[in-house]
C-alpha cells in the first residue's frame, strides 16, 4: 500500500485553479520530490497533503486515510515544516520543543525533546529565547521540531530554504538519514542538486499539472540532460 | 508622476481597505441610531413637565403656587383634596407624568407666620439614568421658581418681613415611587445618585475588561498569523475546538484575574458609599448581597466569554500585529457604547429600537446587572445571562468553523462585495 496516493486532485482559490488534477502516488519509506517552477502549485499540493486547505475534486489517501474524512488521523501520522515559518518567539528552543511534544504520546515526550535537540544541534542555545536565534537556528530548530515525532510521512516544503551551504547539507543528511529509518518523506525545492542527491523519485509539476514523473536517473537519460536543471527546465519550456 | 504623488497614491492604495474602513462605518451606524434614539429622548424630556396639583389651599400664596404650576406645567390631574391622591398618581402615570404636587391647606397660613410653606411631592420615578432625570429637574426648577415667586410677594406685600425667612419661605416634602416601591424622604434626583454610585462601577470595570482581555485574544492570532506559527499548529493532532477554546480560556483566565482584582476594589468602593449621601442604603434595601455579587460575576464571566469569542472571530481576519490593533476598535466601541447607555438612561425607559439594540450586546448585561438586581429583577439578569451564554455558543461554533475552512489560512470568501475590496488592493 502506498503512503500516499493522489488521483486527479483539484484545488481551487476562487476562480484560479491552483492545481489541476494531479495524480501521484508515494511509497512508504520513500523521498518523493515535487519540484516545479514559483506558482505552479507545490505549496498548494503540499498545504492540502497537510490537512491544512481543502480539495475541490479529486481523491487524497494517506497511509490508508481518506484526507476528507480522517484528517484528524492523518494529522497523528504526518509531521508539515512549512517554506516559511516561524516558533514562539517567548518561549526557549527547548519549551518550543516540549510544547509539540506535548500535542503526541505523554510517555514519548522527553524522548521526542531530546531528539529534537539533537536534530537541529543546538545544544548551545537550546534554553535561549527563539527570537534571539539566526535564521539557519531557527530552521534548524523547525527541522528537529518536524521530525523528532518520527512522523511516518514528513512534508517538508523548501526544508533547507534561506539555509548557508553547510547548514543546508546538515539539513539533506538528515533527512536523508530519517528515510532511512522508514519515514516517508514528500518534499519540494527549488535546488535541483538538492532534488537529485535526495529524492527516490520526483514530479515535475507546472502550471497546476504534473508534466513529468520518475526517478531522477531516468529522467535524466530520457531528456537527455546533463542534470536535473535541465530536464525541468525542458519540460517547463514544452 | 512626482515622488510625492506616487508616494501619495501608494499609501492611499494602503490604507483604503476593508479592515480599516468596515470598523468606522459600523461604528458611524451604531454613532447615527444611537444619536437619533437619544435625540428622541432628549425631545420627549425637555417638554414642559406632565403633572397633578392637589390645591387645598384656596389662600393667597397657594393660589399663587397652583397657578405657576399650571401655567408653567402640564396639570393633568387637579383636585383640591388630599384624599384623591392615589387617582391622581394614576392618571399622572397613566399620562406619562412626573409627580403630584400637593398644596395643602394651611400653605398660606404658615408662611404668613413666618413658616415654610410645604409643598409635598410625590414623584413617579420612571428610571435613573441622567436622561430620566431631566422631567424631574425641570419640576424641581419650577419649584425654585415658584419659591422665587412667593418670595417676591412676601416682599411687596410686607417690607419688613424677616429677611432669611424671605429667602426659602417653603420646603418640599418629598416621596418617589420607583419600580413598584416607595422611598419616603427621598427625591428621583437623590436616588439616581445613589444607584449611579452604586452601579457606575461595573460599566466602567466591564469595559477595560473586554478592551484588554479582547485585545489579547485578536493579537494572539494576528500573532500566529506574523510568527508563521499558525500552519504548523493547524496540522497538530489537535483539534481546532480546543486550540479555539485554549486561546478563550487563557484569556479569560487573564481577564478573569483582572476582573476579581477590580470586584475586590469595588466592594470595598461600595461599603465607603453606602453613607455617603447622608442615606441609609440598607434602609431602603439598595444594597447588593453576595448572592447578588454571584449573579454580576457569572453576567460578568460569560459576557467576558462572549466578547473574547467575537474577538477571536475578528482575529481570524487579522493579518499582522499592526492590523490586530485596527480590529480591537469596533470590540472597544462595542464596549463603551453600553456602558453610556446604562449612565444615560435606564434599560426600561429606552425606546423600543435602543432596547433590542443594547439588549443584543452581550456586554449591556454585567452593566445593568447591578441596578435590575438593587430591585430584584431577576428577569433581566437571567434573560440576560442565558443570551450571553446563547452568544457565546454560536460564536465560538463559527469561529471553530472559520478554523475549519481554508479562509483562515488564505482568506478566501464567498461575498462578491469583499472580494471586489481586495481585488482593488
Amino acid at each position: 500500500m502506498p503512503a500516499v496516493e493522489v488521483k486527479n486532485l483539484v484545488k481551487k482559490y476562487g476562480s484560479i485553479d491552483a492545481v489541476k488534477g494531479i495524480s501521484f502516488s508515494i511509497n512508504e519509506g520513500e523521498i518523493f520530490g515535487l519540484i516545479g517552477p514559483n506558482g505552479a502549485g507545490k505549496t498548494t499540493t503540499l498545504r492540502v497533503l497537510s490537512t491544512l486547505l481543502s480539495i475541490n475534486g479529486g481523491t487524497v489517501t494517506i497511509l490508508g486515510h481518506d484526507l476528507s474524512k480522517k484528517s484528524g488521523e492523518i494529522r497523528k501520522l504526518i509531521s508539515y515544516l512549512p517554506e516559511d515559518a516561524g516558533a514562539y518567539k517567548n518561549l526557549s528552543g527547548r519549551a518550543y520543543l516540549q510544547f509539540i511534544a506535548n500535542f503526541f504520546d505523554p510517555e514519548e515526550v522527553p524522548s521526542m525533546v531530546k531528539k529534537g535537540i539533537e536534530i537541529s544541534n543546538l545544544e548551545a542555545r537550546i534554553d535561549d529565547r527563539v527570537d534571539t536565534y539566526s535564521k539557519g537556528m531557527m530552521r534548524k530548530l523547525l527541522v528537529g521540531r518536524a521530525l523528532m515525532t518520527k512522523p511516518k510521512l514528513a512534508i517538508l516544503d523548501e526544508p533547507t530554504s534561506g539555509l548557508d551551504v553547510i547548514n543546508a547539507q546538515e539539513i539533506r543528511k538528515l533527512v536523508k538519514s530519517t528515510a532511512q529509518t522508514g519515514t516517508t518523506i514528500l518534499l519540494s525545492s527549488h535546488n535541483m542538486l538538492e532534488v537529485e542527491y535526495l529524492c527516490d523519485r520526483i514530479a515535475l509539476i507546472s502550471d497546476g499539472k504534473i508534466v513529468e514523473e520518475g526517478k531522477p536517473k531516468s529522467l535524466m537519460e530520457k531528456y537527455k540532460a546533463r542534470n536535473i536543471e535541465e530536464v525541468f527546465i525542458r519540460t517547463v519550456r514544452e | 508622476m512626482s515622488g510625492l504623488g506616487n508616494i501619495t497614491k501608494k499609501e492611499i492604495r494602503e490604507l483604503l481597505t476593508p479592515a480599516t474602513f468596515v470598523p468606522i462605518i459600523l461604528v458611524a451606524l451604531i454613532m447615527a441610531t444611537m444619536g437619533n434614539s437619544i435625540q428622541d429622548i432628549q425631545e420627549q424630556s425637555t417638554a414642559p413637565p406632565t403633572i397633578g396639583v392637589i390645591t387645598e389651599d384656596n389662600s393667597t400664596l397657594g393660589v399663587v403656587a397652583s397657578t405657576l404650576l399650571h401655567s408653567h406645567a402640564k396639570s393633568v390631574y387637579n383636585s383640591t383634596s388630599t384624599a384623591d391622591l392615589q387617582k391622581g398618581l394614576e392618571t399622572v402615570k397613566q399620562h406619562n407624568g412626573v409627580a403630584v404636587i400637593i398644596i395643602p391647606r394651611n400653605f398660606t397660613e404658615r408662611i404668613t407666620q413666618e413658616q415654610p410653606g410645604t409643598l409635598q411631592v410625590y414623584w413617579i420615578m420612571k428610571g435613573a439614568g441622567l436622561m430620566d432625570s431631566i422631567s424631574s429637574s425641570a419640576l424641581e426648577s419650577l419649584i425654585t421658581f415658584i419659591n422665587m415667586n412667593i418670595s417676591k410677594e412676601l416682599i411687596r406685600e410686607n417690607t419688613s418681613i424677616n429677611a432669611s425667612f424671605v429667602l426659602t419661605p417653603t420646603q418640599r416634602v418629598e416621596t418617589t415611587y420607583f419600580k413598584n416601591r416607595e422611598f419616603v424622604g427621598l427625591s428621583p434626583s437623590t436616588i439616581s445618585g445613589m444607584l449611579s454610585s452604586q452601579s457606575l462601577l461595573i460599566p466602567i470595570v466591564m469595559m477595560m475588561i473586554i478592551i484588554m482581555a479582547g485585545s489579547i485574544v485578536i493579537a494572539s492570532m494576528a500573532l500566529e498569523k506574523e510568527n508563521k506559527t499558525l500552519e504548523t499548529l493547524l496540522t497538530l493532532p489537535v483539534k481546532r475546538t480546543s486550540i479555539v477554546s485554549g486561546k478563550i480560556i487563557a484569556a479569560a483566565f487573564i481577564g478573569l484575574i483582572l476582573a476579581i482584582i477590580y470586584m475586590v476594589g469595588m466592594q470595598f468602593y461600595f461599603s465607603g458609599f453606602q453613607f455617603s449621601s447622608g442615606v441609609n442604603l440598607a434602609a431602603y434595601d439598595l444594597v447588593l448581597t453576595s448572592g447578588d455579587f454571584i449573579w454580576i460575576g457569572v453576567s460578568l464571566f460569560l459576557a467576558l466569554i462572549a466578547g473574547l469569542s467575537l474577538c477571536m472571530l475578528l482575529g481570524t481576519f487579522a493579518k499582522s500585529y499592526k492590523s490586530a490593533q485596527t480590529l480591537t476598535f469596533p470590540i472597544t466601541m462595542l464596549a463603551m457604547i453600553p456602558m453610556f447607555i446604562t449612565m444615560f438612561a435606564d434599560f426600561e425607559t429606552l425606546p423600543l429600537a435602543l432596547k433590542i439594540f443594547t439588549f443584543a450586546i452581550p456586554f449591556s448585561h454585567p452593566m445593568m446587572a447591578s441596578r435590575a438586581l438593587l430591585f430584584h429583577d431577576y428577569t433581566l439578569v437571567i434573560g440576560g445571562i442565558v443570551y450571553i451564554a446563547i452568544f457565546a455558543l454560536v460564536t465560538i461554533s463559527i469561529v471553530v468553523w472559520v478554523f475549519k475552512t481554508d479562509r483562515l489560512l488564505i482568506g478566501t470568501t464567498k461575498f462578491k462585495w469583499l472580494k471586489a475590496l481586495k481585488r482593488r488592493r
